[in-house]
């Protein structure tokens, strides 16, 4: 099968039409050949594992229910497909007109699918609890969404520390219309930003999601979890990324929440404890610092009223600029 | 049903003028007739699809590679948020109401049906509601942008768009209202002698469901309208956090109207299905009465189940919990009816003319929705696939190889009936075969798109997503431009094509009063009551 030429074009960074035209169509053909054997070689198909105790078991739950459905897909089409095969009019079947009802049939199709369900229920109801759980957390972290970046503000021990996480700059330009930027050649497009989120590994982080304007949502894949950020509202979640499993996970904002909603990504680093500890008080430091300078204007306060502003902003190039452009015009 | 013997056929010569249409527009703009108004709900329906394709065609050519090239992100948000407004409002549900209009008479026996002005207005509100939402893409702003949902604060950030945004919706509203208020004063009342509701044919049943499920939730759909525009205009705070209300309260509302409109866009499918499989299977439709308790266990939970559409928007574990098992338990009914559709083929003789080849691939198609649905209703794993592909996946998958193949399917079967022309069967079929493969290369998809992190309504994409976007948007080009072949089986028809016989279907098994009348279906049929066995 042709999947290693297949991955070589993945990496490949060639951008005429008929060559994406050709890796679409071949790709087409592949995975109609493949089917879901050529998982590996092809992009991802299947959730994420994750690096968190939640995603790990999400992933559990949602690969039972996918083969549950797997099973009684293939008992009910293979039915459907012996009916067609077998009681065909061109091939003389004569109907049978009595077959009109069979109250035993019926109970048994009733029966077997609320046992299924009930097995498929309990271990879900049980992790769902686990997942509500937010008590004996280590760190919490306030996430608020914003048309269209995303503000931490870290409580308890690290309290001081803030900061916007935006969309950065090389994903900013290349994602203008017709920016002429290859997409492709753009590390991780529209999954970067300048200020990651940081959390240490091991340690049960809570995240207190809200917004200041419209509805957001914060989804990090490998974390297997998501909540929407509510205006007026606080949701709760937690994450505890399973030691070793440190390094950088990315996500993006997953509720409409305007023209940019497409562009304000999430981007978490996770540190070793140690590293977490030193990571703060570098901040710290740097806090220390600048309060002894004015504020700077890429902090200032009214930066919720200029994003709104930019709702009806025409296409122009430098429509998504940072706002700390705007503000010193 | 005393109102259907009444008209005898001596006091209808007397008013021979009113045999025949009224010629030119009039007979349109003055339509009481239940078919000519069943033909313009049908026509309506088909512009919408074709324009609402338009929309999703667009959305599917900017996502063909990642970055933007052709349309500005705001632009995306309005053609999306339009592209659900239409098929929704405007090509699903009309489309079952114009099916209701020509078929519940023909299939109870009775003369038309039994508030033919009401069925004029309720018709003649659309092409203004419509006309209304369309020509917000021309206003300073442009079209609505905040997702069909209109979830607040978002959805009051729109300018000019907004207030006309609602005020189509509360036209389509009460169009709606007066249609189901219609088919059930019909049903309860004009059913032909004989004819007991345990009698009556599985379309009809369906919509006299449905239609209940209209009555019920589309107030709600106004009332959550009506407190944004309040909101909007005179400084109320039903959804304003700032001034004491709340957000969320606006999903729970708008949910408990948008959970039962799931199974008001699909109930009546499930009424068709249940009319072609067993003519094509020549064979009685298998646990008939079941059918009916089935249907209406969906409708019953179709209320109680609205916030597995919120589990990621902060609902109590208890709350979680319950609309996960009630979500679960609607498998249970759903599956009742799969089977018994599968019952009905089997040990059938089975032929595989259009209406058939639509059912059939409904049936297989219905049923993958299904699963995804099932799997949507695991509260942990739909913390994962909630507002990702998978979703758009899942309700494709349940409305376009679901409800439109079965409006296909529909028209299809009933099209001879209407025209008395039979149509070219080989484009219909080629028309079902492009669709069933390009539909698939469509939506199966975004499940995997979906699975690997790429969240629904973004504009543009990272690149790892773009080879199963690129298959996507093949698949939506080839599926749209099939749909012209369906639009040509049809005009062909229209306009001529062997003569059907009453039956149309001779040598399957059509079952009903729709077939006892010639093809096509006079003007005014069963004047006098048919006597049912």
């Amino acid at each position: 099968m042709n999947l290693n030429r297949l991955t070589v074009n993945h990496i490949r960074p060639t951008r005429t039409r008929g060559a994406v035209l050709r890796r679409a169509l071949g790709l087409l053909a592949a995975s109609l050949l493949a089917g879901s054997t050529g998982a590996q070689a092809f992009p991802a198909m299947n959730m994420p594992v994750g690096v968190t105790v939640l995603s790990h078991d999400i992933y559990r739950i949602h690969m039972e229910v996918l083969w549950v459905c797997v099973a009684i897909a293939v008992a009910v089409f293979g039915v459907m497909i012996t009916a067609l095969i077998r009681f065909r009019h061109s091939k003389g079947a004569v109907p049978d007109t009595t077959m009109t009802h069979s109250t035993a049939a019926e109970v048994i199709w009733t029966i077997i699918p609320v046992l299924i369900l009930v097995a498929l229920a309990i271990p879900a109801a049980r992790t769902m609890i686990k997942i509500d759980d937010t008590t004996h957390a280590g760190l919490t972290i306030r996430v608020t969404g914003y048309q269209w970046k995303w503000h931490y503000t870290y409580l308890g021990d690290a309290s001081g520390i803030r900061f916007f996480s935006t969309l950065s700059q090389n994903s900013n330009f290349a994602s203008q219309l017709d920016s002429g930027i290859d997409p492709r050649t753009v590390p991780h497009y529209l999954l970067s930003v300048d200020h990651p989120l940081v959390i240490p590994s091991g340690v049960k982080v809570r995240l207190l999601i809200t917004s200041a304007d419209v509805i957001h949502a914060w989804w990090v894949p490998a974390f297997g979890v998501k909540r929407s950020a509510i205006p007026g509202f606080i949701n709760e979640l937690w994450v505890k990324v399973l030691p070793g499993h440190e390094g950088v996970y990315r996500g993006q904002c997953a509720a409409l929440c305007g023209r940019g909603h497409g562009f304000m990504p999430i981007v978490v680093d996770v540190k070793t404890p140690a590293d977490f500890a030193k990571w703060v008080a570098a901040q710290k430091a740097a806090l220390k610092q600048a309060s002894a300078a004015p504020v700077p204007a890429a902090t200032a306060p009214n930066e919720a009223p200029v994003a709104r502003a930019r709702i009806a902003a025409p296409a122009s190039p430098l429509a998504r600029r940072p706002l700390t452009a705007r503000i010193s015009d | 049903m005393a109102h259907a013997i009444e008209i005898a056929p001596d006091a209808h010569d007397a008013h021979a003028a009113h045999d025949g249409p009224d010629t030119g527009i009039r007979r349109w703009l003055f339509a009481t007739n239940h078919k000519d108004i069943g033909t313009m709900y049908l026509t309506l329906s088909l512009i919408m699809f074709f324009v609402g394709g338009a929309m999703a065609m667009v959305i599917r050519a900017e996502l063909f590679e990642p970055g933007m090239q052709l349309v500005d992100p705001a632009f995306y948000n309005q053609m999306m948020t339009m592209h659900a407004l239409v098929m929704i409002f405007g090509a699903v549900m009309p489309a079952f109401v114009g099916l209701a209009n020509w078929m519940i008479p023909l299939q109870i026996g009775a003369p038309d049906m039994a508030l033919p002005r009401l069925n004029n207005f309720s018709f003649w509100l659309l092409p203004f509601a419509f006309t209304l939402l369309l020509s917000t893409l021309l206003v300073p702003g442009g079209a609505p942008a905040g997702g069909w949902t209109m979830y607040p604060p978002l959805a009051l950030q729109f300018g000019d768009s907004f207030p006309m945004l609602i005020f189509s919706i509360h036209l389509m509203g009460i169009s709606s209202i007066l249609g189901a208020i219609n088919v059930i004063v019909t049903i309860l009342n004009l059913r032909a002698p004989g004819m007991t509701l345990l009698k009556m044919p599985l379309f009809c049943w369906t919509w006299l469901i449905t239609a209940y499920l209209l009555i019920a939730v589309m107030p709600v759909l106004a009332g959550a309208v009506t407190m944004l525009l309040t909101d909007h205009f005179f400084h109320t705070s039903f959804f304003n956090a700032a001034g004491g209300g709340d957000p969320l309260m606006y999903e729970h509302i708008f949910w408990f109207f948008g959970h039962p409109e799931v199974y008001i866009m699909i109930l009546p499918a499930f009424g068709i299905i249940s009319e072609i499989i067993p003519t094509f299977s020549r064979k009685p439709l298998f646990g008939a009465t079941s059918m009916i308790y089935a249907t209406a266990s969906i409708a019953f939970l179709s209320f109680i189940v609205w916030g597995h559409h919120m589990f990621v928007d902060g609902m109590p574990t208890s709350a979680d919990l319950f609309f996960m098992l009630s979500t679960m338990l609607i498998a249970v009914p759903t599956g009742v009816k799969i089977f018994n559709w599968t019952a009905t083929m089997w040990r059938g003789s089975l032929s595989f003319e259009p209406p058939m080849l639509f059912a059939i691939g409904f049936l297989f198609m219905f049923s993958i929705g299904g699963f995804s649905g099932l799997m949507l209703a695991m509260v942990p794993a739909d913390f994962q696939y909630n507002q990702s592909y998978f979703v758009v996946a899942h309700f494709h998958y349940v409305l376009v190889p679901g409800a439109v193949f079965a409006i296909m399917g529909g028209v299809y079967y009933w099209l001879p009936k209407w025209t008395g022309n039979l149509y070219n069967m080989k484009l219909a079929k080629t028309h079902f075969w492009l669709s069933t493969i390009f539909v698939n290369v469509l939506f199966f998809p975004q499940h995997f798109l979906g699975l690997a992190g790429m969240p629904r309504r973004i504009p543009d994409y990272a690149v790892q997503f773009t080879d199963w976007n690129m298959v996507s948007s093949i698949g939506g080009f080839g599926f749209g431009l099939s749909q012209i072949l369906f639009a040509i089986a049809i005009i062909q028809c229209v306009r001529g094509g062997k003569k059907a016989t009453a039956e149309v279907w001779t040598g399957a098994a059509p079952h009903g009063l729709e077939w006892t009348i010639p093809s096509p279906a006079p003007y005014h049929s069963f004047q006098t009551a048919p006597e049912v066995r």
